[in-house]
């Protein structure tokens, strides 16, 4: 193997090839690398980014949850209304945070205690959450009373946004519990050989359900950013957020078939996604053709890597 | 008669691994050929190059005299070359004639012709001696049925040379017998079975010629088989003499530590009692499918209990699930390494501080260190070949696999009792002894050992005391003292179980 290809199909070929790719378009493409272009770019990467954290624990154990759009709509919807409702922005976050979590924690018990196919059962809910939504507000946006809401979005912290802040916090957070905890550890022996964990004294029902509790807690927390950033609370918001989130995963190397994730990948999944947009909104390109080229981009990242899993097969 | 397959300086390394090296031997046509040697010897890799799985770096495979170029296993399949894997490659939902048609299905336009299908399939069973109905499904036969129509695909396909990596690994014996009487028949017919087996008797039984592989070496190539000796074959494929592999010694039984009260579950009906003490080794016994691993997978809580107890030093344990039984002392080593013992894309360090790793990560975090220490302690202690802490575990033999999964039970500190399901399936014989070292180590500290096994002569030579188990129910409880081939095998037969109620009163007399 050359050198080259080595690179390129190695542990870090991901974060290399984006490194290259980001100079790139740095250099050709005008208005890129300002700061404005950069903290617009990442603030519309929020919603995705916070998401694809627990998205890739549940990949990561062999699971699946297409209900997070709908859960970032409702449980945005719920902050939005509780907060009217009782004057009180905290009990706005914390409906939201009780009701996203609830969410996610009937996904889990439905899949680890009752052996639900996941795609089922998050396909399910996907529905019942949006319909949920969408009853709560009558179908029509729920504006925001307190402009105090305004200021999750607005506000800055070290002259970063705050929701940059969040979503940077995340990232570092769950890193650290998926390489660095007991809990990361056994996401990922699940997802290697669910059988061969339990007898090992996992606990493996038990961690699903934490799984999908974490992911609807967590798509609460988007969800809250969204709609303080959207100052509304919309019942058709964050729709398609579940494919856009599993691309950036499986854009960073996350198995589908369970076992492997890294938080950089996910990282720079979420980054590629966002950089793919952010350039073609800035040459004009039509909105129509967005949606062929990160489809395009997501199957160039599959086979990358079913080549470098093939060269990695070889090495062993 | 001549040479038909010949191997010629076949050498293949990978990466920190010479895993084959100047590799030369011949066989003759109409020949059963033994392929031996330790796990990591080299077979599993001969075998992928003989079946065009992976290319040799240098060398030449000549077949009837003719050079192969062959660069993928349909390439081989052409050339008449069919490996048989222990892991069958069978549709399950497909029948047989289908199964042994699949890839070109006759018929025209795209319809098949099931008449044809099904005929020329009944023919060819007959023609080979197989009893088995065509229009059955795959999933509704046994493994050694399965075998057989794998076999049968093969000669369908006119292999010429046909290779069985470990066939009898899942086989009961009478299945394993059926198995030889078809080999036979084919070495009548002229072809060449490369026959890969841990099983000397096997060997003796069936092989005309055989070589010993030893790290990626030749060891031996013997091309009369009734010239040599157990033992001579044994001392090839270890490089040294193993005088008595089982090395038993007997010890102190203390007090009872596993107490096991009329246990019985969705897969064991029948309720089941015993108990083993401190420091003893209790072997189960039994034919495929007579209850052993469903008893030790209820008695760890992988599977839920319908009813009964069981207790470690007298405290029952509750409820029935594996984290539990862990936390009191009970650990299981399963049968099926592949599929419920290892970890697959973890490496050796992981897969040894799966459980234990709670005790030494506060509020959840781990501590890297603490678990490299453990790793290298378990490596070292329990001799697990490996280059690192860090190689993937799918990377090692079948050996030391098993040995970290006994890693993973004794970093838990306070195992009093230790279930190993067939303990050395797929273990060469080196590390075979070593694993019967750890248990009698294991045992004279005082813990309570179940074996579980399907060979005799491992339960005889390594426990202090048989249960054998026939149709789900315990047949027969046989101290050290009274152990007896015929007995004990008398007593795992359904027949015998059937015919009278002879095992029930073995059990109630002691």
């Amino acid at each position: 193997m050359t050198s080259l290809k080595k690179l390129l199909l190695g542990e870090q070929g991901l974060v290399v090839i984006f490194a290259i790719a980001f100079a790139i378009v740095a250099l050709t493409v005008p208005n890129f690398l300002t700061e404005r272009n950069m903290l617009g770019l990442l603030q519309s990467v929020v919603t995705i980014g916070i998401v694809a954290c627990t998205m890739m624990f549940c990949l990561a154990s062999r699971d699946f949850d297409l209900s997070v759009g709908s859960t970032v709509a409702f449980s945005g919807m719920v902050a939005v209304m509780a907060s009217n409702a009782s004057g009180s922005i905290i009990i706005g976050l914390l409906a939201a945070l009780l009701c996203g979590g609830a969410v996610g924690l009937v996904n889990g018990v439905v899949i680890a205690r009752f052996r639900i196919n996941a795609l089922i059962t998050t396909l399910a809910t996907m529905q019942i959450v949006r319909g949920l939504a969408l009853i709560a507000s009558d179908g029509r946006a729920v504006g925001i009373n307190d402009p105090g809401f305004y200021q999750l979005a607005l506000s800055k912290f070290l002259g970063i946004p705050t929701p940059i802040c969040v979503m940077a916090v995340f990232f570092i957070i769950f890193g650290f519990v998926l390489n660095r905890t007991v809990f990361g550890k056994n996401t990922l022996a699940i997802g290697g050989n669910p059988e061969a964990s339990r007898l090992a004294g996992v606990n493996v029902s038990n961690m699903r359900i934490w799984i999908f509790a974490l992911q609807g807690l967590v798509c609460a927390v988007a969800g809250v950013l969204l709609a303080s950033r959207i100052t509304s609370g919309q019942p058709n918001a964050a729709t398609g957020l579940e494919l856009s989130v599993i691309s950036a995963c499986v854009l960073g190397g996350v198995s589908l078939a369970g076992g492997r994730a890294a938080m950089t990948g996910v990282i720079v999944g979420v980054l590629i996604m966002g950089i793919a947009e952010n350039v073609m909104n800035l040459l004009n390109i039509q909105a129509f053709y967005q949606y062929v080229v990160r489809g395009l981009i997501l199957l160039l990242a599959v086979l990358l890597d079913n080549l470098r899993s093939a060269a990695a097969g070889r090495r062993t | 008669m001549q040479d038909f397959l010949e191997f010629k300086a076949i050498s293949k390394g990978y990466p920190g691994v010479q895993a084959l090296a100047d590799v030369s031997f011949s066989v003759k046509k109409g020949a059963v050929h033994g392929l031996m040697g330790e796990n990591g010897a080299g077979k599993s890799t001969l075998i992928r190059v003989l079946s065009g799985d992976q290319s040799a770096d240098t060398g030449e495979i000549r077949i009837d005299g003719q050079l192969q170029h062959y660069r993928s296993v349909r390439d081989a399949f052409d050339a008449g070359v069919i490996v048989i894997h222990q892991e069958l490659q069978l549709v399950p939902e497909l029948t047989v004639a289908e199964n042994l048609w699949l890839g070109r299905f006759p018929g025209k336009a795209g319809v098949i012709d099931r008449s044809r299908l099904v005929g020329v399939v009944k023919e060819k069973l007959a023609e080979i001696g197989i009893d088995i109905d065509p229009t059955a499904k795959v999933a509704s036969l046994s493994i050694g049925e399965r075998q057989m129509v794998e076999i049968a695909k093969a000669v369908m396909a006119d292999a010429r040379v046909i290779a069985l990596d470990e066939p009898t690994s899942s086989l009961s014996s009478r299945e394993s017998e059926i198995l030889f009487t078809l080999i036979d028949r084919l070495r009548a017919q002229g072809k060449v079975i490369l026959y890969v087996s841990h099983r000397l008797d096997e060997i003796f039984r069936l092989c005309d010629s055989l070589t010993v592989l030893r790290d990626g070496k030749l060891a031996a190539h013997h091309p009369e088989i009734a010239q040599i000796t157990r033992e001579q074959i044994i001392a090839e494929m270890v490089g040294r003499e193993i005088s008595n592999i089982w090395g038993f010694r007997p010890r102190e039984r203390g007090a009872v530590r596993l107490e096991v009260k009329d246990l019985a579950g969705r897969k064991l009906r029948t309720p089941i009692s015993f108990s083993v003490r401190q420091g003893e080794i209790l072997g189960f016994f039994g034919l495929i499918g007579a209850g052993r691993s469903e008893m030790a997978r209820l008695v760890y809580g992988a599977d839920s209990r319908s009813q009964g107890t069981v207790s470690v030093d007298g405290a029952t344990v509750t409820p029935d699930s594996p984290p539990h039984s862990i936390r009191s002392g009970i650990v299981l080593c399963p049968e099926d390494r592949k599929f419920d013992g290892i970890v697959q894309g973890r490496n050796i360090e992981e897969n040894m501080a799966i459980s234990s790793r709670r005790h030494f990560s506060p509020f959840g975090i781990l501590q890297p260190k603490k678990e490299a220490e453990l790793a290298d302690r378990f490596i070292a202690k329990l001799r697990v070949r490996t280059p690192s802490r860090k190689q993937e575990i799918v990377n090692l033999s079948g050996g030391n696999q098993q040995k970290v999964i006994l890693g993973r039970w004794l970093s838990e500190q306070g195992v009093k009792v230790l279930i190993i399901d067939e303990p050395t399936r797929g273990i060469d014989v080196g590390a075979k002894s070593e694993i019967y070292e750890i248990l009698y180590e294991l045992a004279g500290q005082g813990m309570a050992i179940v074996v579980i096994s399907s060979e005799l002569p491992e339960v005889m030579g390594i426990t202090d005391r048989i249960m054998v188990m026939c149709q789900g129910r315990v047949a027969a409880d046989i101290e050290r003292a009274d152990f007896d081939e015929r007995r004990i095998l008398a007593a795992a037969l359904p027949d015998v179980a059937n015919a009278s109620e002879l095992p029930n009163q073995q059990v109630q007399s002691r």
